[in-house]
């Protein structure tokens, strides 16, 4: 395999990953401060307070797992390739959660989020048409 | 107000925390053997440089953020304000990192942006 070949590959998978576990993080942490509530004022007493929630929350927990996988796969991915490649890449979980949303969850999904998720798929193709790393050569 | 601070925090030190991992990461080097030791021996690496602490510092500065903006507004507002990220990060990898920014990639970070904010307004 060609080193821009290999690097396509393992691009590609790192992304799948980025996308996996950047989507369940989101979904826990929501998840978590909607049990949690809203944090009513900034006094010492209420963030101690709130501090104690957020760190015995399950919910919590699972996000911060995620994200650490989330920012294992982000670490290793950009030892080769562009920032500004990899960021747009993995908004494909802007594409994955509606479609789960309606076929899973028979969600309704507007016209106008068909829309986004349509512009999404296209800006990921482009962004994913051009090289991975434009700071050096193979 | 508040949302807006906290927005604005979100957006500048989010991005900020990835530029400054690049920045690391770039550093230590391509990583080429996946093999669980050889993935942990460049974690270890990674760790080891400074920068990757100033964008980690950043990171958790953006997730307080984040959780604070969680508590006060609908995921369908906080995470399509956050798609603001994809321009200033586009501009901070052409500027800070010297990545080339073809016509090509800056339509497809325009279209993913507005993609975003179409899907969690729509």
């Amino acid at each position: 395999m060609t080193p821009s070949k290999t690097r396509f590959v393992k691009t590609s998978i790192l992304v799948a990953v980025l996308v996996v576990s950047g989507s369940a993080g989101n979904l826990f942490f929501s998840a978590g401060m909607k049990q949690i509530g809203a944090i009513p004022d900034w006094s010492t007493a209420t963030l101690h307070a709130v501090f104690l929630k957020v760190f015995t929350s399950l919910w919590i927990w699972l996000g911060i797992v995620s994200m650490l996988l989330f920012l294992a796969a982000f670490m290793l991915v950009l030892s080769w390739a562009d920032f500004s490649y990899v960021l747009p890449a993995t908004a494909s979980m802007y594409f994955f959660i509606p479609l789960l949303g309606h076929f899973l969850l028979r969600e309704t999904v507007t016209s106008l989020r068909w829309l986004g998720v349509g512009l999404i798929c296209l800006g990921v193709v482009l962004v994913g048409s051009t090289p991975a790393n434009t700071t050096k050569k193979d | 107000m508040r949302t807006a601070v906290a927005l604005v925090i979100l957006v500048l030190a989010g991005t900020g925390g990835d530029l400054a991992a690049a920045h690391a990461m770039k550093r230590v080097g391509e990583v080429k053997n996946f093999a669980p030791l050889a993935i942990l021996r460049v974690l270890g690496r990674a760790f080891r440089e400074g920068w990757m602490w100033v964008g980690i510092a950043q990171m958790a500065l953006a997730f307080c953020s984040l959780l604070a903006l969680l508590s006060w507004e609908a995921v369908s507002f906080v995470i399509p304000a956050t798609a603001l990220g994809y321009v200033t990060g586009a501009l901070g990898g052409k500027y800070l990192l010297g990545e080339r920014l073809t016509p090509r990639r800056w339509a497809g970070i325009g279209l993913v942006s507005a993609g975003v904010t179409l899907v969690c307004f729509g």
